[in-house]
């Protein structure tokens, strides 16, 4: 909401300067958002008179004119036609920056005459497009002043940002009414003369709704004006429109923009002529349109409240007007409208049709439905002094809405809510000051609601308007502390363990991204997503459509940019929701890296390799260590998702159904398709993990751990070379190994894997080299106890794998 | 005779002082020493001596002998330690050389905020609460006092996706206030909850992402009032900025959800093209804040007249940009891996308010 400070003067009786006036009105929630100050652009330019004007020796356009600037004569050399002496024009001395042109005036030489100077054009000062001539002030302006102010621009905009519950700051009448309450000055009163119809309308309204839709337009009140003459308003009428960014059209059009702007009262004027009938108001009709005020023709339907004569609908209520019946300069009669427009139905018509007018904004805010009678009154006031004519009785259809509200107000709630103890007589007061009414009553007071504080609705509200008035810096910083001086975890520990994975990943050196949590439909089916429930129905565009079934699509679509950036290390993890249906419980915490390319930079110690599968199960295996998942408890199945490699992927599991993650090589296919360049990257290794399925943290009372008893025995290493089918994993020879002697095999690790190239293991095999870790806890071993374990472990997994001891 | 067995001593002496080597140290050692050593056969000759004779000749050579063995030993330590010394010297390296590379990866400034934001909220004694992304329309809209239609809802550009089996609507959270919601409706009051989250506008330009980070804050007990507000969001505000007297403004403003509602600022400078939080003659809005609207209250089955309380709600990129001087919202989810470099945290800088927020 933009007005002038000069138009603010108009409603309020004010000492104050701009400053004080701008920081009040965000103090009191009318944010400033901007002060345009043209009279600051325009300071280095003065009034000078033509005092002489003879034609330049050498140019037939251009003139040579005597300027008294007030501090001396100039010679300017002029091209415009209206340049002439006894003009009183703006001028700019040599060294002026001119904002039209964006040039530094210099003084010259035009065609061997010297010019010391310019008299500008509209252009040149960058206030409009004319630049066919000079401006020409009024010959009472004073030589040598500031040209702003004869120009009527030395008055600053102010821009404010009005919130939607304060309607009755959409005109700088509200906002005056709030300054007054702030001590910012004194409100005056609005002219409330009525004008007294000499003749009856000929045209009639009626409201035609169904009993239960009445309330899209309680009240329309009219009055025709007949014998009126329609052409551009008077300067003060056009300045300030122009200066709060609004296009002049005509004296009627800009008479109902002013009671808008001045007053939040939006109007309507319709070119009686054009008229057939008397105007019923009611909902539109499937099937109608309007073709508009903006040149566009729009479909209506029957939630839309038009105003309508015999031929159809003539307008959009509180919404936009139309052609056919809008004012032009032929308008001679007209019939003008003020109307109470239900809020709800005006913002949903207005989206519907996309509209966005200033009555829209308004009504659907909510204007104050008693601003209707004087709005009428003052209006035609207005009409009849700028265009003359002669005003008809006013006709009324419906009445205005129910009477004010009342709110029983405890006093006590300023501290008790506010927290600040302000004495009764203070927030009434200020209540009154506002436009509140208030009397006493058991428990406190009794508070009527002004008509155009239809946002004021409960006590809490009240409060605001103290407090807000009051002043919110007023209000004491009270410590906020807590019933404990300790305080506990933020999160329960199965949310802290999240935190763990995290930052486990970043040690290892995968770099944290945070991507979209959607995806395009052909991304998320790759990774078994792109149910029709997980699709937005207005995405913002084709590529962030569903909600994404896993994080790899987005980290590998990101580590394909980093590739084409020529990207090294591309090693990236994320941790975030999934999404596998649309409920609340369909939404699940996990965590994914992804890594393609070399293990590292080059070095001059250590080989560089493409980075596999491995390197994600690492990745897996410490965030889920991180996360508190009983890592020596995990089996390894050979089986992952579809989008990876078959034969290079797993899943760490916790018995037979708790997936905790899936780690592997992506499926070159599935790659492929995402349509990244990664392919001379090598593999695309990554993993992924459910933080839901790892067992909950018991929350125990204590944090104590199981004593420490060390073996005092020496303990013994022994290893094993077994030639198995190439089917057999290792996990299979380890965990029959493992198994083979419970008491005193500690620890089983695999350290070699030799497939037979070359060597006689026979076809079909493999050998699996593994080092079983032997503490005993009563004694030390003999040769013999240590021979017959071995016999045992050579038994067990020859049982358990069909394995031979390698020769 | 003394005199010779004082000529012999001085050889053997002189021999061992002049041995260039372990190897020619060694053949001295022999030469004096050995099974057949000059020493060694003058020793073995004692037996023939006249007995009176036998004592003074072998204390005599044992003091040689000691004298010898002393300095070939000396002369032994002498020449080991040289030997050490070439060793070492031909094992040199140029220390130059780069270490063997261990990659280090970066925690994202959107997780390190939030576990800034956690660190300071837990000291206050919030608890972190949860919700999820795709929400209804009661617990985004309705009962945060949103009703349809209002202007209010046009504040938020929502993402819809298709409705339940029920016909109800689905819509990705515009705000992280549906938890305060959810809270409230989970058990009785007092509450006391922080919500950290992922939230969604239709919306995407400079300063707009489709989807950014909220926390939100909720408070609701019998007598928390608004000047608690005000001390929570001050102490807050010095805490994450790190500066002491930062200044705090509040603003009058509105939200459907509180009542009475403000807007907060914190002052700042501008010099430069650099901006420095802190006193300064400018300011910049960084959270909303109000008392919990009562119409909120009755929608969560709480009673207005028994129980209030206060919400707040702040984006989190707005505030990591604030503090880090990050100057563009979009590279936050470009997964650029120059950016997360320079612009993300070490795994083992873990923000808490004792051991210190940021470095």
């Amino acid at each position: 909401m933009k007005f002038s400070l000069s138009w603010l003067r108009e409603h309020l009786v004010t000492d104050r300067d701009l400053g004080d006036i701008a920081e009040t009105l965000t103090m009191l929630g009318l944010e400033v958002e901007d002060i345009i100050d043209r009279a600051e652009a325009l300071a280095p330019f003065t009034v000078g008179e033509v005092t002489a004007c003879s034609p330049h020796p050498d140019a037939d356009r251009l003139k040579v004119c005597v300027v008294e600037t007030g501090s001396g004569q100039v010679q300017v050399v002029c091209g415009a036609p209206n340049a002439r002496a006894g003009l009183k024009g703006v001028f700019a001395a040599a060294g002026t920056h001119i904002p039209g042109s964006g040039l530094d005036l210099k003084k010259t030489k035009i065609r061997g005459v010297d010019s010391a100077g310019m008299l500008c054009s509209a252009a040149e000062l960058g206030l409009g497009d004319d630049h066919d001539g000079i401006i020409e002030l009024s010959h009472d302006a004073t030589v040598g002043a500031a040209a702003a102010a004869a120009l009527g621009l030395d008055d600053p905009v102010i821009d404010i940002a009005v919130t939607p519950n304060r309607a009755d700051c959409l005109g700088v009448h509200g906002i005056a009414r709030d300054l007054a309450a702030a001590g910012m000055g004194t409100l005056k009163p609005l002219k409330a003369k009525a004008v007294k119809g000499g003749f009856a309308s000929p045209i009639n309204v009626t409201l035609d709704f169904p009993t239960d839709q009445a309330a899209a337009c309680p009240l329309f009140i009219g009055r025709t004006i007949r014998g009126v003459k329609n052409g551009p308003s008077p300067d003060w009428l056009q300045q300030k429109l122009l200066a709060v960014g609004l296009k002049p059209i005509s004296a009627l059009v800009d008479i109902t923009n002013f009671f808008t702007l001045d007053r939040c009262r939006p109007l309507h004027v319709f070119d009686a002529d054009t008229l057939a009938g008397d105007l019923s108001v009611r909902l539109a009709r499937p099937g109608e349109s309007l073709p508009a005020l903006d040149g566009k023709t729009y479909e209506l339907d029957g939630d839309m409240t038009a105003i309508a004569d015999a031929d159809g609908v003539l307008s959009l209520g509180g919404v936009i007007g139309g052609e056919s019946s809008g004012c032009t300069e032929a308008t001679a009669n007209v019939f003008v409208e003020a109307a109470v427009f239900d809020p709800i139905r005006t913002a949903a018509t207005g989206r519907k049709l996309n509209i966005e007018s200033d009555a829209r904004y308004r009504f659907e805010r909510g204007i104050d439905p008693a601003s209707t009678g004087p709005g009428m009154e003052a209006a035609t006031a207005l009409i009849l002094e700028l265009c003359g004519g002669e005003a008809s009785k006013i006709v009324t259809a419906g009445a205005s809405p129910k009477a004010a509200r009342t709110i029983r107000f405890n006093p006590a709630r300023v501290l008790s809510l506010g927290g600040i103890d302000l004495a009764e007589d203070e927030s009434v007061k200020i209540l009154e000051s506002l436009g509140f009414a208030t009397k006493p009553q058991r428990g406190g007071l009794s508070v009527s609601v002004p008509s155009w504080r239809g946002d004021v609705d409960n006590e809490a509200s009240l409060v605001e308007e103290v407090l807000r008035v009051h002043g919110f810096d007023n209000i004491p910083e009270t410590p906020f502390g807590q019933e404990h001086v300790l305080s506990a975890p933020v999160e329960p520990a199965e949310r802290r363990r999240i935190g763990h994975a995290r930052r486990a990943l970043a040690v290892r050196g995968l770099n944290e991204a945070v991507s979209w949590s959607f995806l395009g439909t052909g991304h998320a089916r790759l990774f078994g997503g792109g149910d029709d429930a997980l699709r937005l129905a207005n995405p913002i565009s084709a590529d962030l459509t569903d909600m994404r079934p896993s994080l790899l699509p987005n980290l590998i679509a990101a580590l394909g940019r980093n590739a084409d950036r020529g990207e090294a290390g591309l090693a990236l993890f994320e941790v975030g929701p999934v999404y596998h249906d649309a409920t609340p419980e369909g939404q699940a915490m996990a965590a994914a890296g992804v890594r393609a390319g070399t293990d590292g930079q080059r070095h001059w110690l250590k080989q560089r390799r493409d980075v596999d599968l491995f390197d994600a199960k690492a990745d897996a295996l410490a965030a889920l260590a991180a996360a508190g998942a009983p890592v020596d408890s995990i089996q390894i199945e050979a089986i992952a998702a579809p989008w990876y490699h078959p034969g290079r992927s797993g899943s760490l599991k916790l018995g037979p159904n708790t997936v905790l993650a899936h780690f592997g090589e992506l499926h070159p296919g599935v790659v492929r398709a995402m349509d990244v360049n990664l392919e001379d990257r090598g593999p695309v290794a990554g993993f992924e993990l459910y933080f839901d399925a790892i067992p909950k943290p018991r929350d125990r009372a204590g944090k104590a751990r199981p004593a420490l008893t060390p073996a005092p025995f020496q303990a013994v290493e022994r290893d094993f070379a077994f030639v198995v089918d190439a089917g057999v994993s290792a996990a299979q020879v380890a965990a029959a190994a493992k198994g083979a002697e419970r008491k005193l095999i500690s620890q089983v690790y695999v350290f070699d894997l030799y497939t037979g190239d070359g060597q006689n293991l026979g076809p079909g095999k493999k050998s699996i080299a593994i080092a079983v870790h032997l503490q005993p806890t009563e004694a030390t071993l003999t040769e013999a106890e240590i021979d017959g374990v071995a016999k045992k472990v050579v038994d067990a997994v020859a049982k358990a794998t069909g394995a031979t001891l390698r020769a | 005779m003394t005199n010779d067995l004082d000529t012999l001593r001085q050889e053997f002496l002189d021999a061992a002082a002049a041995a260039a080597s372990l190897e020619e140290l060694d053949h001295t050692r022999i030469d004096a020493l050995g099974r057949k050593g000059r020493i060694t056969d003058l020793m073995k000759a004692i037996g023939k001596l006249p007995a009176d004779e036998r004592r003074g000749r072998g204390a005599e050579l044992n003091r040689i002998k000691n004298d010898v063995t002393a300095a070939l030993d000396a002369r032994t330590a002498e020449l080991e330690g040289a030997s050490l010394d070439d060793r070492l010297m031909a094992e040199t390296v140029d220390v130059t050389l780069p270490v063997r590379p261990d990659a280090e990866g970066r925690i994202h400034p959107i997780s390190q905020t939030l576990d800034e934001l956690k660190a300071i909220f837990g000291e206050m004694g919030f608890t972190a609460a949860v919700g999820p992304d795709i929400e209804d329309d009661f617990h985004n809209f309705s009962a945060l006092n949103i009703p349809e239609e209002h202007p209010a809802r046009q504040m938020h550009d929502t993402f819809y996706l298709p409705p339940d089996a029920g016909g109800a609507t689905r819509l990705l959270r515009t705000h992280t206030s549906p938890v305060q919601i959810r809270t409230m409706m989970a058990a009785p009051p007092p509450h006391r909850i922080i919500a950290l989250g992922r939230t969604y506008r239709c919306d995407s330009d400079i300063t707009h992402t489709p989807m950014f980070h909220q926390i939100e804050g909720l408070v609701v007990d019998r007598h928390t009032h608004m000047g608690h507000l005000k001390g929570c969001v001050v102490e807050f505000c010095r805490a994450y900025f790190q500066v002491d007297d930062v200044p705090v403004r509040f603003r009058p403003s509105f939200f459907p959800f509180t009542e009475p509602s403000a807007e907060v600022d914190i002052g700042c400078a501008r010099k430069g093209g650099e901006l420095r939080i802190g006193a300064g003659e400018d300011w910049l809005e960084i959270l909303g804040c109000g008392m919990v609207h009562p119409n909120v209250l009755v929608n969560c089955g709480i009673d207005p007249d028994e129980y209030q309380g206060f919400a707040f709600g702040l984006g989190v990129e707005r505030v990591a940009m604030l503090k880090y001087g990050i100057p563009d919202l979009r590279t936050f989810f470009e997964s650029d891996l120059r950016w997360l470099r320079h612009y993300g945290f070490k795994a083992l800088d873990v923000p808490t308010m004792t051991g210190g927020l940021a470095r």
